[in-house]
């Protein structure tokens, strides 16, 4: 079985959603989760609400996920028959509908994990205003969504 | 909201309040009354020591929580237990009886903890034992007639040689010295060296010399003894504390009554901080405060009647300041919870709660899309409002929210096609066998995936029509106060401004391809002139109007310009709805990739198991994942976009004067 280019890069944009996307959630969460962890060690009660702050920054990785799965059952690596002689002008196009959900993700990822720990400030000192401390990250992540929606429907509306 | 304001014979003052505590309607506020003949009694003496007994009451339950725990499942959902009054006064009754009862509970605490300290302090002594063990005389040996016995530490690492070296440098050849390591530990040596006793000083100079020690402590007997007696002594210590655990322990059936005393001291020391605020005279004294419309008549006839009060109740004035209690159905009150976390709505403005509730739970419903997901939310939530029906009002709308969420999401599961996302197909290929190009559970509507274009249309005009309701609140708020210029000219301007422009982009050629074939925008353009004619308007009455207030007429057009800049907002407003697209994706296909992963060991015995048990995982982890996303994103359209249209918080909660129960929940026998 040989591969074009155009497949590898198709393949390779693929990829790099999973991957940029997910090292930012892991980035934001990680950052999340040792604020939370310190207010938790002061007063467990407050663990559901901090345990909330810290997944919002989570879900970059799996948006990245999604434009992977789309992407790879658009180029038929899902069953079916892989477009592995893809031109190389086709194979570009795909990496480049994946570029927005793969490096907005992993920029918003880490900016909303600084923004969670943050509002996970806010929990510990004020725990009623839990409402408005969801607001600050999740203002955030609309930039991830607006990047996650262009991806979906570039990779969507290419025909191979 | 009424103002209720009362002035009463004195002898009642505290049989009225407890009454109006235990009705928990009223909200007393004694700023508004200041006149300098009345005086206010001193209770803080009173109020500090229920607090006090309060306190003790909670730290024996905590106590008890810890040596002998509670068996309890849902601890989450178990509500208040409910205590009848005659219980209430039987405890209050034998009340000095249970504050023995804490006090011994309290009592043997503290020998547990002064236990815990002397097993502590034993610890560290064996600790500092540690390097001695090998020593076989007493550490504080002197030595015998004739003999002297040195024992210290030097600092560094040294061996018998070279310790025997340094202690005989000055004695000669054949020194009467006997010089060991006893052992060598972080840097540090243990030493032990006899000499004659003539020979003494200049050993220990020598020692010194090289930073010889005495040891700091100096316990009786040798080390291995002293140690194995402090061994003796830790095991008592922690046979006292199991005995006083138990102790505690033994006093668990009381946990109930304790719970009870608690909360009646709570209650009174309450009671009490209000009464150091009442206003009185020789014979009478005053209250004042809010009690919602409903109740008013109540209070009214119990105070005139059963007291004899002087009774008094107004609306409040123009532009008072008062509190909030919100009033709603059955189905928009489950929103309650989250418009509260936002700030409840000033008085004089629509409290838009039950407008909120319906998007709600639709937009909830479209982000969280999956038949099975909802059944799910539905059943749980169901099950918790069956069977805990006493848990706290706001824990339960919360529940009673997510379970109308719960229907909304199966709806828009079943109108995408998802069931656990692609379950079905997934396991009719797999397992038996279908092959046909159909899928088995057909999209009501249409799948999102196949045509997110269409779907993306559709979550702009879900979210013009919300952004036009919230446009609508204020202008109705507008209406009421009776500002029609106001409403034409900062509502209904953008109204008409809006609704033209989007009939004017609608059949332009940036929608159409947008759209693709799923929409024909071909008869809006017929309306083509009107479009126009409409926006135009707008437009003028935006940039003459919107800053009415300014005097100079070229700044005030000026500032309407940039007033129709605002324009912008809307657009990225509305933009923000595609949100309810993408969440709505994402739930469906990572549900996908977990049917996708749990089908791929194929048609066996051992490939149903697997299935099974990727199935459970991953949904579990999508359901957590999503839900979360769900809630979150839909209170931010709620918050950011709707709210932003027209809503202020800021409004004071209704904070009634009430029994601050922590455990329980007293059931009247008649109501008032």
């Amino acid at each position: 079985m040989s591969f074009s280019m155009g497949f590898v890069m198709a393949l390779l944009g693929a990829a790099l959603s999973t991957i940029l996307a997910g090292m930012g959630s892991a980035w934001g969460v990680g950052l999340a989760g040792q604020a939370a962890a310190g207010v938790v060690s002061e007063d467990p009660n407050q663990f559901a609400k901090v345990l909330i702050l810290q997944l919002l920054p989570g879900t970059q990785g799996i948006y990245g996920l999604l434009v992977t799965f789309i992407t790879l059952s658009k180029i038929g690596l899902l069953g079916g028959a892989a477009a592995t002689d893809m031109s190389l002008a086709t194979g570009l196009t795909i990496f480049a509908a994946c570029l927005p959900i793969a490096i907005v993700g992993l920029v918003s990822a880490y900016h909303q994990g600084r923004t969670s720990v943050a509002s996970i400030g806010i929990v510990a000192k004020k725990p009623d205003q839990f409402g408005k401390a969801m607001l600050f990250p999740a203002m955030v992540e609309t930039y991830a969504i607006l990047a996650l929606l262009i991806s979906i429907l570039a990779v969507s509306n290419i025909t191979l | 909201m009424q103002k209720l304001s009362v002035c009463a014979n004195k002898k009642n003052r505290k049989a009225i309040l407890e009454l109006l505590q235990s009705m928990g309607c009223m909200q007393i506020t004694t700023e508004g009354i200041d006149d300098p003949d009345l005086k206010k009694m001193d209770t803080q003496a009173q109020r500090s020591r229920f607090e006090k007994s309060a306190q003790m009451f909670d730290q024996a339950l905590e106590l008890l929580d810890q040596y002998a725990p509670e068996k309890s499942g849902m601890s989450l959902f178990s509500g208040k237990e409910e205590v009848s009054r005659e219980k209430l006064n039987e405890i209050q009754k034998h009340q000095q009886k249970y504050i023995a009862k804490v006090n011994r509970i309290l009592s043997a605490q503290k020998d547990i903890t002064e236990h815990k300290g002397t097993i502590l302090k034993d610890e560290n002594q064996i600790a500092y034992l540690q390097p001695w063990m090998n020593l076989d005389v007493s550490m504080n040996a002197k030595g015998t007639k004739h003999t002297q016995v040195l024992i210290g530490t030097l600092p560094g690492t040294w061996t018998d040689e070279q310790l025997y070296a340094a202690v005989s440098k000055d004695l000669g050849e054949a020194a009467a010295v006997d010089a060991r390591v006893v052992s060598t530990q972080n840097d540090v040596t243990c030493a032990a060296v006899i000499c004659l006793k003539k020979d003494a000083e200049n050993v220990e100079n020598a020692l010194r010399s090289e930073g010889f020690a005495k040891p700091s402590q100096v316990v009786r007997g040798t080390p291995a003894q002293a140690v194995s007696k402090l061994q003796e002594d830790i095991e008592l210590q922690k046979k006292e504390i199991e005995a006083l655990e138990k102790q505690i322990a033994s006093e668990s059936g009381s946990r109930e009554d304790f719970k009870i005393a608690a909360d009646y001291y709570r209650t009174r020391a309450e009671k009490y901080r209000l009464l150091g605020t009442i206003p009185q005279s020789g014979n009478a004294f005053f209250l004042e405060g809010w009690v919602p419309k409903k109740d008013a008549p109540d209070i009214e006839k119990i105070l005139t009647e059963q007291f004899g009060a002087a009774v008094s109740v107004e609306e409040p004035a123009e532009g008072e300041e008062q509190p909030t209690l919100l009033h709603n159905n059955k189905f928009s009150e489950s929103v309650e919870g989250v418009l509260e976390s936002y700030g409840l709505p000033k008085k004089g403005h629509v409290d838009p709660t039950f407008i909120m509730s319906f998007f709600y739970v639709i937009f909830f419903g479209m982000m969280f899309a999956d038949g099975g997901y909802g059944l799910v939310m539905v059943i749980a939530c169901g099950i918790v409002l069956l069977k805990f029906k006493d848990i706290e009002a706001g824990l339960r709308k919360m529940v009673k929210l997510f379970f109308w969420c719960g229907i909304s999401t199966a709806v828009w599961g079943f109108l995408y096609g998802g069931f656990f996302g692609d379950l079905i197909d997934t396991v009719a290929r797999t397992f038996f066998d279908y092959s046909g190009s159909e899928p088995v559970l057909k999209a009501l509507w249409f799948e999102p995936l196949g045509n997110p274009m269409r779907l993306l249309i559709y979550c702009m005009l879900f979210g013009l029509i919300h952004l036009y309701f919230g446009l609508g609140i204020k202008g109705w708020e507008y209406l009421k106060d009776g500002d029609v210029v106001g409403f034409v000219s900062d509502i209904l301007s953008w109204y008409l401004f809006l609704t033209g422009l989007v009939l004017i982009l609608l059949p332009t050629e940036l929608f159409g391809s947008i759209a693709g074939d799923s929409f024909d925008f071909s008869p809006v353009a017929k309306l083509g002139t009107l479009a126009k004619a409409i926006t135009i308007i707008g437009l003028l009455l935006i940039l003459v109007m919107q800053e009415r207030q300014t005097k100079n007429w070229v700044l005030r057009i000026l500032l309407g310009a940039y007033d129709i800049y605002g324009v912008t907002g809307w657009l990225s407003d509305i933009l923000s709805y595609s949100r309810l697209l993408a969440l709505g994706l994402a739930s469906g296909v990572i549900a996908n990739v977990v049917n996708m992963m749990a089908s791929m060991f194929g048609k066996s015995v051992i490939g149903a198991i697997l299935f099974i048990v990727i199935f459970l995982v991953g949904h579990t982890l999508n359901f957590a994942i999503n839900i979360l996303g769900a809630y979150v994103h839909t209170n931010r359209l709620q918050f950011v976009e709707f709210f932003g249209k027209f809503y202020e918080g800021g409004g004071e909660p209704f904070a009634p004067f009430k029994t601050e129960n922590k455990y329980i929940h007293i059931k009247e026998e008649k109501a008032v």
